[in-house]
């Protein structure tokens, strides 16, 4: 039984990784901005085209293999850039102390733009590019292989958490953004520059939906509609830990997968379902998921 | 409801009715039109509490797939006992669903109704034997009343029962809205606590309200299902249930048509961009939203209002 479990194990703990990554953005500038940003998943999606076109490019172009890594992390950066001050300064500023409704529909209308915009330039056609995860090869320990790229996955993950927790807690500017999240006037009052602050918040939060993107490309390259798909589990995972806390999307990445791991071996049919049910079991006890308050109801 | 509106209101099922004789294409983008109506105007009934459901599509899906259901696995064919029961079938689970959601507001009752819509599309695309799977299921020809139609004969006749029921339900949920039950319902967006202190419950306000959209939205599955043939478990999907949230409030919220309008709005942008640019759909969808959000905050419907000339009244429904 540990032969199976564990191999499926590390599978799932993998894509927790890339699952933490996007759920991690989406509850971080849920925290900061207080907008559900519905989009999210396409900055997910448009990552893993720019990761993928980037390191099919390196490899026609002849260029040294190991390229690809710093490519990942690449494209993600340009896209966060590329989008990130853009869509913060015009749609998302815009819908800042309007209704939830307004809120998600904007961010559902650029959606949708971002969907076709894709087909645009990247076409419909699947991308593949797995020189990262060939070249990493594979280990194997007690009778077991490990991909290595999944365990690079894993380790990456966790510095993501710790670095964002030591950015929020000990740097100028997170602590910074904590402020303006404590209380947005005050924070004004003493001279903090918040529209800065929500943009810096927001482009971090595409940076990461794109890195989550941009790792997934070796393993399982990238197809339309991958931003839809991506953005209900990202949803699911962010509500499950609580919108807007950080730990709690690294928790919640890891019951969904543990879940998903659970119902591959007992009931293989659920596994696209148990994501969702843990998030209705989580969120009909408690609301706020398993980490949040009550602070963003309005009575 | 005064004079004018009801002039215009008949004016509009005038044009709508006779436009397939015209065009005959048309009139299976009415249909559909009025299918995703219905759904849409169940959404626009919990966005005049202030209430966005990220899931209303499950009851789309439920209402089509109990039609098709129905239709295969127990030789049920008629198309008016089809439409009645899997409307019937689709209230009930919005009343089941309900009873846990209506205690949930804002971004949470979003999120719920998201996650309840998700259990349904995975269960409709996983549980092959019962639902087809990812291929979905086939829903033959309707027979009506025991006679047999040919595929346009019952195309046509579900047509024309769509715009009947459109125009009667209509009317209903127009005086539903304008009794004290509807009123309660946007008196829970601007004060739910005032709301409780008069002594209304605003669980029961709004498990009504659920209760009636979700069979408004299951309505629309059924005739969506005959009239396409076919059903899928797409049906369901989270991004059909922004499709319906972006339907309602294009078309405007504030009345009956206002959901109807914008869905024939879309569907007939839709057919145009089929034949020209059809990877651009979603891109001219999401931008005639955000034009629609930004600049006319009623929707079509009140910008017809007020092309018409009539005032804007105080404390009418906005987003």
């Amino acid at each position: 039984m540990l032969q199976t479990l564990i191999p499926l194990f590390v599978d799932a703990l993998a894509s927790a990784a890339l699952i933490f990554f996007v759920a991690v953005g989406l509850t971080l500038v849920f925290s900061v901005l207080r907008v559900l940003n519905v989009a999210h998943g396409s900055f997910y999606s448009i990552g893993a085209y720019a990761a993928a076109s980037l390191g099919l490019w390196i490899v026609s172009a002849g260029l040294p293999d190991w390229l690809t890594f710093p490519a990942l992390v690449l494209s993600a950066a340009f896209v966060a850039l590329l989008f990130g001050p853009l869509v913060e300064n015009t749609l998302v500023r815009w819908t800042y102390g309007k209704s939830d409704a307004v809120q998600v529909l904007v961010t559902f209308g650029l959606f949708l733009i971002l969907e076709d915009l894709q087909k645009m330039v990247f076409g419909v056609q699947s991308l593949y590019q797995d020189t990262p995860m060939s070249m990493l090869g594979i280990t194997e320990l007690g009778g077991i292989v490990y991909l290595n790229y999944q365990l690079l996955l894993i380790v990456l993950a966790g510095v993501v958490l710790v670095a964002l927790r030591l950015f929020i807690g000990h740097s100028r500017t997170g602590r910074l953004i904590a402020a303006v999240v404590a209380d947005r006037e005050v924070s004004q009052a003493l001279g903090i520059d918040t529209n800065r602050m929500y943009t810096i918040a927001f482009t971090l939060g595409v940076f990461l939906a794109a890195l989550g993107g941009a790792m997934a490309t070796p393993t399982s390259g990238v197809s339309p509609g991958l931003g839809a798909d991506t953005m209900v589990l990202a949803f699911a995972v962010a509500a499950i830990g609580g919108l807007g806390q950080v730990e709690g999307a690294a928790i919640a990445s890891l019951i969904v997968a543990v879940a998903k791991v659970l119902a591959i071996y007992f009931a293989p049919e659920f596994d696209a379902v148990a994501p969702y049910v843990v998030m209705l079991a989580v969120l009909l006890v408690k609301p706020y998921g398993l980490f949040g308050s009550p602070t963003t109801r309005r009575i | 409801m005064n004079r004018s509106s009801l002039a215009l209101l008949a004016a509009a099922l005038l044009i709508a009715g006779l436009a397939p004789l015209a065009f005959p294409f048309l009139q299976f983008v009415l249909t559909i039109a009025l299918a995703k109506g219905f759904a849409a105007l169940g959404v626009a009934l919990l966005l005049r509490a202030g209430l966005i459901s990220l899931g209303h599509a499950m009851f789309y899906a439920v209402g089509a797939y109990a039609a098709a259901f129905l239709a295969k696995s127990l030789g049920f064919t008629d198309m008016m006992g089809l439409i009645v029961a899997a409307t019937i079938v689709s209230g009930l689970c919005g009343l089941l669903v309900g009873l846990f959601l209506v205690r949930y507001r804002a971004i949470f009752f979003a999120m719920l109704n998201l996650a309840v819509s998700m259990v349904v599309f995975a269960l409709l695309s996983k549980l092959y034997g019962l639902t087809g799977g990812t291929d979905g299921m086939a829903v033959a020809v309707p027979t009506l009343f025991g006679l047999t139609l040919t595929k346009e004969g019952s195309d046509t006749v579900l047509f024309y029962l769509a715009l009947v029921l459109a125009a009667g339900l209509g009317l209903v949920v127009h005086r539903y809205l304008k009794s004290p039950l509807g009123h309660a319902l946007s008196a829970v967006h601007s004060n739910e606590v005032r709301l409780e202190y008069l002594g209304v419950s605003a669980a029961s306000t709004l498990l009504t309200a659920y209760t009636i959209s979700a069979t408004l939205a299951g309505l629309g599955g059924a005739i969506a299902a005959l009239s396409i043939g076919h059903v899928l478990p797409e049906f369901a999907f989270w991004t059909q249930s922004g499709q319906l949230v972006l339907t309602a409030v294009l078309g405007g919220i504030s009345g009956i048509a206002g959901p109807f309008l914008g869905a024939a709005f879309l569907e007939g942008v839709h057919t145009l961009a089929v034949g020209t640019v059809a990877d651009a759909w979603n891109l001219i969808v999401g931008a005639v939203l955000l034009v629609v959000i930004f600049f006319l905050p009623r929707g079509l419907f009140g910008l017809i209002e007020k092309i018409a000339g009539r005032k804007t009244q105080a404390g009418e429904t906005e987003l």
